[in-house]
Parts: C-alpha cells; structure tokens; sequence
C-alpha cells in the first residue's frame, strides 16, 4: 500500500495509523484492553453505571422521604445517615448518578457531533473556510471550563437542556482540532484524492472515506472529552447552577450537605468518592485508549 | 518587516480579534433573553410600568442593538462596565477590585508554588521514565487530572479542616480590610487545592518533551563531552524542553482563572469565582458580564504572551520558518 504525504510525523499532533479501511477503532479498543490501566478504569466505570442504573431497584426509601432528623449519623435503619433535611443518604447515593451520566454522555455526544462535523470541514476545505471556523473556535475556547455555561445559565436560567448544550460547545474547540488536525493528515492520501478525483461528493468522502480513518483519535478524544464532561456538570450541580431540589444528583448532594461536614460527614463522603472514582476510571480509559493508539508509551497533555 | 517582526504582529492581532469576538458572545448573550433583561430582572414586578421603564433605561434598552454594543464596549474600554443589579447599585468596577486582587493574589501563589514543583517532577520522572517513581508520578498526575477541583477540595477539607484534624480553616472568608498578608492560613487550603490540580497538566507535559530532548543528539553530545548527568539535565536538556511546557503552563494559569469557581465557592473565598456564582445565582447581567470578559480577557492575554514568549525563545520560529 503506497502512503502519500510527508513522513515526518509530529508526535504531538494526534495520528491516523497507516489507513486501514475498516474498523481502525476496534483494534484500537483491542490493544487498550491489553493495558491494566484500561481494565481497573473500564470495570470501575460500569460499576459506578450499574450503580448509577439499578441503584434506584435497591433503595430503601424513597429519595425525598423524611426518614429521620436532619443530619444524623449512619444506623441500622440508615446506612450512612441522613441528610440536611433527613432523607435516606444512601437512597438519594443510589439515585443521584444517573443524572450525572445522562447529562455527561449527551454534553460528549453533542461536542463530538458539533467538533468532529466542524474538524472535518475545517480540514478537507481547508483556506479561509478552515481559518474562519478554526478564528470562531478561539472565541469558544476562551470561556474557560464552566464558564460559557454560567454565562447563559445567569439569562435563561438552570436548564437541563441548556447546560448540557453549552458544556458541548465547550469541548467543540478541542474535539474540532483533533479532527481537523488527522483530516488533513489524511486529505493528501492518495484514496482520498482518488476518491475526489472520480467526483465522489464531498460529503460522501468526509463521512465514508475520512471518518473511518480517523476513529482512533477520536475515540480517544472521546474518552477524554466525557472526563471533562462529567467534571463540568458535576461542577455546575455543585455550584448550585446545575440540577435544582429536590433532585437526587451526586453534585447537588455535596452542596447541600458540606455545612454540617463536621456533625454528618457521609452525606458529603460517599457523592465525593463516587464522582472522583466516575472520573478517574473514565480517565483511565481514555489513557488507555491513547496509549493503544499511540503505540508508544507517551504522554498526551489532558487539556 | 523582518519576519519576526511580522509574526508578533499577526499574533497580536489575532489575540485582539479574538477579544472583541468574545466581547460581542457576552453581549448577545443577554439578547438570548425571552423578552428583555429588565423583564427577567424584574420577574412579576414588570407589571410595574414605571420600574420597568427606569430599569430598561438603566440598562440602555430603549437604544438601538448596535447602539447598545458600542456604548457598552465604549464603557468596558474606559473601564466603566455599569452598575450591579444587586443591593445598592453600586458601579461593578468598585464592587470587584476587592476581588480581583483577592483571586490575583490566589493565583498568582498557586501558580508561583506548582510549576516549580511540577517542572521537578517532570524532569525527573523524564530522567527514570519507566521506572517505580514514573509509575507512580505517572498514576497519581492521571487521578488528579481526572478529579473534579471542588472533589480535591473537599477531601483537603475533611483531612485538614474538620474530620481528621482541625489544622486549618476551612472556610476562607478573607477580609477586605485587614492586609492580606496577615491572612495567609485562609489561603492555604485553596492555594493548595489549585496546586495540586495544575501539577499534573505542567509535570506531563514537561515529562513528554524532556523524554524527547533527553534523546536528541546534542544531548549525546553534551554527555559524549563528560558532563555531569545533573548538568546535563538541568543546564542543557531543561531549557529546551520547557519551550513547548511554556504553552501548558500559560493555558493552566488561564485555566485557573476559571478553576477557582469552584474552588472559591466551596471555601466562600471572596474573589471572582465565588463573585461570578453569586452574579449568576442572581442574574446580576452587568456583573455577570463583567466578569465573565475578565476571565475570557485572562485567558486570551495569557495565551498571547505564551505565543509570543514561544516565537522569541525558540530559534526555528525566531528565522521565520516553520
């Protein structure tokens, strides 16, 4: 197979392997698994989902009932206590994830769809269609982390579908860089060029040509891309600007409960520990992966 | 123009194309609103015919969009960003100089305490890459990087400030009027939580290109000549490798500057993270907006001078060549 291009390769900018023509990612996905790191952060995440998924079948109460008085310590009729208002902590535990991973994945699934499509052009069109989109996502980047957000949350409100909106264009800017950055590595090939040269429509080689190729890299980014997710809402949660009462939310929990740390510290304990391990094992994926891909044993910058 | 020359200014103007962009996002933001922001301010009380028409020309709705844009960007250059919606109305400006130096001053020891540390541990987890100690550096940089702030914040909490011992306080209420030095332990535990959040971002990222450096031939050279390893490492090889760390450690500062959110909320440390929650929290528009400007403004500048540092420090982008 004869690979056009340069064959100096920028180790920091992310790499298509040689074109394989189907499922790049798959193998990718294999050799991760080979990785420990891969497996402990893979076996922690589906944990935390199942918990996040079946906890609510399990709970003793339900998540608003008053059970007890306000901020009691763990007994045998609540396990690890009761919270500000004197609901079952372990209950709302057992509720408060699935927000977190709803509005995770679908903030990661909006980032991709918008940072990818844009990546995609931005590299195949290349010229003032590439300088223009890649000028308009400066502007994005430089709303640091939740701030985009809170901007728009402080007009319309603490929406649900807003904030996972605005925690998606958030991560546009660097999804749309990895992508334009291994489509252009990919447009001087000769399939692509090929491809064009027969009058395959443009849009038909983007997302049957060039997407195939570079599924690696974004399924890194990906896993990256949902760390940072779940980070940001979990944030907002927190902040008081994310899920509102009398919601069950991780987040949500630790605000509501970090006053009375000293007298009933579980209600803040066990959120803390369950969104740290949800991030670290979705981490550790994603380092997986981009080791897998790689192929080196090299750092990526996680930002 | 030589080409250097050229290259700043182009640099240059790009980072001010971009701040006036970011200036027309914040903007229309508050065009986004369902009716008008006195509407919203105003809630049921814009049934007041009277106070709705006082607060629309307050806030210069009665004007022409364009119109509003320029005179509020006009105000912004002169440094006059409006007055808060909230208390007594007093103009943004005075209300954040307070915290502006309060959350400078956060930043500016977080940042002066991390990157030494996180430059020695990249250098020598770099030097035994592969080793026990990289392994080890290499799991908990992954962890911290992966943790949410308020999470390390938290945990810092309950080990220093209340459940297991009672060390330090764990609520930073800094005081506006007592120097700020005769404050430090408020600090501690928020100037340590954002320590320990930039530490990973930096340490990797100098790891990688000290590994890197570390194999090139004037490296070989430099030990071929019988130099010490030590000098080797921090006189010939650090150096070089900090060029590309330079980025990073300019895009963590920036990213500090939205990292305190919630680090500031979670110790009600008064400065602009805990300012911008409180703004939001009650759709104060001017601080909001304010505020806002000031981080993405940060984040910019940061990012411009980390360009312009890497374009004057390394050689191949000094001759014009890319």
């Amino acid at each position: 197979m004869s690979v056009g291009g340069g064959a100096t390769i920028d180790p920091r900018e992310v790499v298509a392997p040689v074109p394989k023509r189907r499922r790049e990612w798959v193998t990718t996905v294999v050799e991760a698994w080979h990785l420990r790191r891969t497996k402990i952060g893979f076996v922690m995440f589906i944990a935390l989902l199942a918990v996040a998924l079946f906890g609510r079948f399990v709970a003793p109460y339900s998540p608003t009932e008053f059970v007890g008085p306000p901020f009691s310590l763990p007994t045998a009729s609540y396990w690890l206590g009761t919270d500000f208002l004197g609901r079952d902590v372990l209950t709302r535990v057992l509720y408060g994830g699935l927000s977190v991973f709803v509005l995770g994945i679908s903030a990661t699934l909006i980032g991709m769809v918008l940072g990818v499509s844009l990546g995609l052009i931005s590299g195949y069109a290349r010229r003032w269609v590439d300088e223009s989109i890649m000028r308009m996502l400066d502007v994005v980047l430089a709303f640091p982390s939740v701030v985009l957000a809170m901007l728009f949350v402080s007009i319309l409100g603490p929406r649900l579908w807003l904030i996972v909106l605005m925690v998606g264009i958030s991560h546009m800017p660097r999804i749309a860089r990895v992508t334009r950055a291994a489509t252009v590595e990919l447009v001087a090939r000769d399939f692509v060029k090929a491809a064009a040269a027969v009058g395959v429509p443009r849009r038909t080689i983007l997302l049957f040509e060039v997407l195939p190729n570079i599924s690696s890299p974004l399924l890194v980014e990906f896993g990256l891309r949902l760390t940072y997710s779940i980070i940001m809402i979990a944030a907002l949660s927190f902040i008081g600007l994310g899920m509102q009462p009398p919601a069950a939310d991780w987040g949500l929990m630790i605000n509501e409960n970090r006053i009375a740390i000293v007298v009933q510290p579980w209600a803040v304990v066990a959120p803390v520990i369950l969104i740290g391990a949800l991030t670290v094992s979705a981490n550790l994926m994603a380092d997986g992966l981009s080791r897998a891909m790689m192929g080196i044993d090299r750092d990526t910058a996680l930002s | 123009m030589p080409p250097l020359l050229r290259l700043l200014f182009i640099r240059l103007g790009l980072g001010l194309v971009t701040l006036l962009l970011v200036s027309v996002v914040v903007f229309a933001a508050t065009q986004a609103l369902p009716g008008d922001a006195a509407k919203a301010i105003l809630g049921k009380d814009s049934a007041d015919a009277a106070r709705y028409q006082a607060l629309r020309a307050q806030l210069r709705l009665d004007r022409p969009i364009v119109d509003q844009y320029t005179s509020w960007l006009a105000g912004v250059a002169r440094g006059d960003l409006g007055n808060s919606l909230v208390g007594a109305g007093a103009k943004v400006t005075t209300l954040l100089r307070s915290r502006i130096i309060n959350s400078a001053t956060l930043v500016f020891l977080a940042a002066l305490i991390s990157i030494p540390i996180a430059i020695l541990i990249g250098a020598l987890s770099a030097v035994w890459h592969d080793s026990k100690f990289d392994n080890i550096i290499n799991v908990g940089n992954l962890s911290l990087a992966a943790l949410p702030e308020f999470v390390i914040g938290i945990v810092l909490v309950l080990v220093f400030g209340t459940a297991v011992f009672r060390w330090l306080p764990s609520v930073s209420n800094v005081d506006s009027l007592t120097p700020l030095r005769s404050q430090m332990t408020l600090f501690i535990l928020p100037v340590v939580t954002l320590v320990l959040a930039v530490i990973p971002y930096v340490s990797r990222m100098l790891r990688a290109s000290t590994i890197e450096v570390l194999e090139s031939e004037y490296v070989m050279m430099a030990r071929l000549k019988g130099l010490s390893e030590s000098r080797v490492l921090w006189h010939h090889a650090l150096p070089n490798a900090i060029v590309p760390t330079i980025q990073v450690i300019a895009i963590s500062i920036a990213w500090l500057a939205g990292g305190i959110i919630t680090v500031e909320y979670l110790f009600s440390f008064p400065g602009i993270g805990a300012g911008l929650v409180d703004a939001v929290a009650n759709r104060d528009m001017p601080m909001v907006q304010a505020l806002v400007l000031l981080m993405a403004a940060v984040y910019v500048v940061l990012n411009l001078i980390a360009d312009i540092l890497t374009i004057l420090i390394s050689p191949r982008l000094r001759t014009g060549m890319r």
